[in-house]
């Protein structure tokens, strides 16, 4: 790694079981400041799972994680909150019987910069301007769409103010118009500064905007490196292999 | 303390504050005691919306904090003459400190597992309390007048218990109010809709829902003290009762489940309309003699079933579903 | 302490066990199948035993013969209150459904009360004593605990032997993956809230060949079932039905070497200590 920013994460022999299965097996990664991170895998490989044990929604069972040099292993999820840690939800979560902006408003509160009611009213106005649900603020957020509800997982992240965030497939369900427009969203809080790790099934799109990719698969790390290599390592063909769309969509995504 | 300023909140303690003073006016004691009860309806109501309206969490067995701030203001007046506002504030003190012993395991439950926990929790307190001699076992306790001679004798005392209904009222219904419009109430929001979302946007649930139910416990318990002090006797099953611990919920989702206005007018509308039947000459159906003041469970079950079917958000919650612009004022 | 009395004690419990676990595991059902209290379980309990009366003393029909209608009556009312109270809720929050329960347990007991007020009822059946020196037994709980075991091998039959007790138990496990199978859940949900109603009423008619009741008697009865249902893990009838049993020995035990004023804050405290330290029963896994 040529790469001399300094690392703001790193993950060390991360392992996780669920009773008998192995979700993450001695996983190692480390993301440097002001990159975006891209983590592929088949379903079920752990992806979510990582960011679940990154952000301290399970304590993994051995293995380190190590944030802004802090070990934060095993600390709850508002803690890593607090420290800069953002994330979205595969599966939205919308606090369904509360407005869009008060979405946004809990993520500017509880965030990072813990912020007052009055600043984080400012903040959320300014994010869903940001993510284009400005016009939906009144909105309760329960009853907003698909990918309304996953630009809010996105607002509610970016609110906290946070120095790395957690994407997990924001672009799954979304029509070739919202991805467009979700890319440029992504483009320009990279530009901000904020250091980001995205799941992501879609190939064209991590293979466009990450500058390193990772590739999981059954819970270990199968291949690291710039999209171009890692998509023609055999290993990732093969992992792919079971699914031979996505093999061809991962040459493509590359070309 | 932003919020203090809020027009929305005086308007709430003018309006309910002025009717409260009406009997102290105008000395109309049968008036003073139908609002000391709705006024204490309207303590527990609030209260426990605190806990289930704002936060989720369905506390079946509130009114065992009512009950223990009873016992332990009343305790403290009768075996060493303290002085009733210290008592009340004692019984709340108390009555807090349990809260958060027992809320700390208790709130890590669930769903029903909760509601479950807090209806165990309040028969656990019922009959211990029926067993514990120092309170008067299952006979309870009874004052000596003398107690009511330093309030200018038992006719002032009543008077005096009325004040203090007031006050705790509208201190329950700003508590109630501030806590809504607060950063942590948001917090409790959140939780309410998802806690694990809640708790990954930085909220420490566990922290939040502790000092939420402290909150829950508190108001009941002054108003405990006020009750059991006006009544001169306190007994087990009237403190630890279950049933009113219930029609507390039952209030809440009349009014609007998590709105601050809600469990006001819902307090007042059950309370009205249960007085109302209880009054009520008796009809004959079918040969059978029946009296509305026996109906009356029914027809409260009935209206109730008709809410909770139909009108799930209360009266408050349709209003704010019905017209979106009320949303802004009515919380 | 004599050993007699203490056999006696515990046969005594333990017979009365039999009849807490079939009250129970009504209750135990509709939460396994559906997430619902059905906080108006005592009250149905209640209807039994005014319904064996009517039966039996009203009608003067004979006591076992009210007890088969009690048992259809049961069922249907169970049926007939999931679709007018439950069904419109039942993906609603506890709050919603608990007060919806609740609301037929107000009309229960309201209309009740008015009826019979609040004075004691009793449906006298007389089948001797059986057994001898101290230890004598009643011959009317023999029958109850027979009834009672019948009923739940009936219903074990039914649940994992019959294709409509397959499908409920498939509607427990996932209802929407039930729903995807071509089962009919609401049927399946009608049933089973009839099914654990009908347990309840059926136990509250053997309650009434036992002992006097009021129309308040079920609350006692309901209060047992919970700390049972958590004995037992909720939504577990087997549990139910062993947390029953231990319970009726508790009691019938306990009574001998303490005031009988402490058995139900032992009661409620372990049912609060289960419910935090093994949510899922004493013979559940693991919290
Ligand atoms: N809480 C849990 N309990 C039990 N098993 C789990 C849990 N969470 C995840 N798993 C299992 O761990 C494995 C990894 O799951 P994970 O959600 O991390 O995969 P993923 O890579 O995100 O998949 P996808 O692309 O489908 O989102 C899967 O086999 C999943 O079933
Ligand atoms: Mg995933």
């Amino acid at each position: 790694m040529t790469n001399t920013a300094s690392v703001i994460l790193a993950v060390e022999n991360v392992s996780m079981r669920f009773g008998g299965l192995v979700a993450l097996d001695r996983v190692s990664l480390t993301v440097h400041e002001g990159e975006i991170f891209g983590i592929i895998g088949p379903n079920g490989a752990g992806k979510t799972t990582l960011f679940n044990v990154i952000n301290g929604v399970y304590a993994p069972h051995e293995g380190r994680i190590l944030f802004r040099g802090e070990d934060i292993t095993g600390m709850p999820p508002f803690q890593a909150s607090r420290r800069g840690i953002a994330r979205t939800h595969q599966v939205v979560r919308p606090l369904g019987e509360l407005t869009t902006k008060e979405n946004a408003m809990v993520g500017a509160c509880f965030g990072r910069e813990n912020l007052s009611l009055e600043k984080s009213s400012i903040v959320a106005d300014e994010i869903l301007e940001f993510v284009g649900l400005a016009a939906r603020q009144d909105m309760l957020a329960g009853k907003l769409n698909i990918a309304q509800k996953k630009r809010l997982e996105m607002a509610r992240a970016l609110a906290a103010r946070p120095l790395l965030l957690l994407l997990d497939e924001v672009l799954a369900g979304l029509n070739p118009q919202e991805v467009a427009e979700m890319l440029t969203v992504i483009r320009k809080i990279r530009d901000q500064g904020v250091t980001i790790i995205m799941i992501e099934h879609l190939m064209h799109a991590v293979m466009n905007l990450s500058d390193r990719v990772f590739v999981l698969d059954y819970g270990a790390k199968i291949a690291e490196g710039a999209p171009q290599a890692v998509s023609s390592d055999p290993r990732v063909i093969e992992a792919y292999l079971g699914d031979p769309k996505m093999a061809q969509r991962l040459l493509e995504g590359s070309a | 303390m932003k919020n203090l300023l809020n027009p929305y909140l005086w308007i709430i303690l003018l309006v309910v504050g002025g009717i409260s003073v009406v009997p102290i006016l105008t000395g109309d004691a049968s008036m003073r005691e139908d609002l000391f009860l709705i006024l204490m309806l309207v303590v527990l109501a609030s209260s426990v919306n605190i806990i289930t309206g704002y936060t989720g969490y369905v506390s079946f067995g509130n009114i065992v904090f009512f009950g223990l701030g009873g016992y332990f203001a009343f305790y403290l007046m009768q075996n060493f003459e303290t002085n009733f506002v210290l008592a009340a504030l004692v019984g709340g003190v108390g009555a807090s400190i349990v809260a958060v012993l027992i809320g700390i395991p208790v709130l890590r439950l669930r769903g029903a597992y909760f509601a479950l926990a807090t209806i165990g929790i309040n028969e656990a307190m019922r009959t211990f309390v029926a067993n514990f001699d120092p309170f008067g076992g299952s006979v309870g306790m009874f004052f000596n007048y003398s107690v009511y001679n330093a309030y200018g004798g038992a006719k002032n005392a009543l008077w005096f218990a009325y004040d203090g209904i007031v006050v705790v009222a509208l201190a329950t219904i700003a508590a109630s109010f501030l806590i809504k419009k607060s950063k942590f109430g948001l917090g409790l929001l959140a939780i309410r809709e998802d806690q694990d979302a809640a708790k990954v946007l930085g909220i420490d649930p566990a922290r939040a829902k502790v000092i939420a139910y402290t909150f829950s416990a508190f108001f009941p318990a002054l108003a405990g003290a006020l009750f059991f002090f006006k009544n001169g006797i306190i007994e087990p099953d009237v403190a630890f009762d279950l049933l009113r611990s219930i029609e507390a919920l039952v209030m809440v989702m009349l009014g609007g489940y998590g709105t601050v206005v809600g469990p006001i007018v819902g307090a007042t509308v059950y309370e009205r309309i249960t007085a109302l039947l209880i009054t009520a000459p008796s009809i004959t159906v079918l040969g059978v003699s029946l009296g509305f003041s026996q109906l009356h469970l029914a027809i409260a079950g009935f209206l109730l079933l008709l809410i909770v079917l139909f009108v799930t958000a209360g009266f408050v919650g349709w209003l704010r579903q019905r017209f979106p612009r009320t949303r802004r004022y009515l919380e | 302490m004599n050993l007699a009395v203490l056999v006696s004690s515990s046969i005594d419990g333990l017979m009365l066990g039999f009849i807490y676990g079939l009250a129970a595991m009504g209750l135990t059902l509709i939460f396994g199948v559906m997430r619902v209290i059905n906080l108006a379980h005592g009250a149905v309990i209640t209807l039994g035993m005014f319904a064996l009366y009517l039966f039996s003393v009203q009608l003067g029909l004979n006591p076992y013969l009210a007890l088969v209608l009690t048992l259809f009556l049961g069922l249907a009312f169970g049926v007939v209150m999931y679709f007018i109270s439950v069904h419109r809720v039942i993906n609603a929050p506890e709050l919603t459904t608990l007060l919806a329960t609740f609301s037929v347990d107000l009309i229960i007991v309201g209309v009740g009360t008015a009826i019979f007020t609040t004075s004691p009822f009793s449906v006298n059946v007389d089948l001797g004593t059986y057994g001898s020196g101290e230890i004598t037994v009643l011959g009317t709980k023999i029958v109850a605990v027979l009834a009672a075991i019948l009923i739940t091998v009936a219903l074990y039959y039914f649940l994992y032997r019959t294709r409509i007790g397959k499908s409920i138990r498939a509607v427990a496990n996932n209802r929407s993956a039930a729903e995807l199978m071509g089962i009919n859940t609401t049927a399946m949900l009608a049933l089973s809230f009839g099914l654990g109603t009908m347990l309840a009423m059926i136990s509250g008619g053997l309650i009434a060949t036992l002992f006097t009741f009021t129309i308040l008697t079920g609350d006692d009865y309901q209060t047992k079932s919970f700390v049972i249902v958590v004995i037992g893990g909720l939504g577990n009838p087997t549990g139910a039905l062993v947390g029953g049993i231990l319970l009726g020995l508790l009691e019938g035990i306990a009574t001998l070497f303490m005031q009988p004023s402490w058995v139900p804050v032992i009661e409620y405290v372990a049912f609060v200590l289960i419910l935090l330290l093994r949510p899922n029963g004493l013979f559940g896994a693991r919290a």
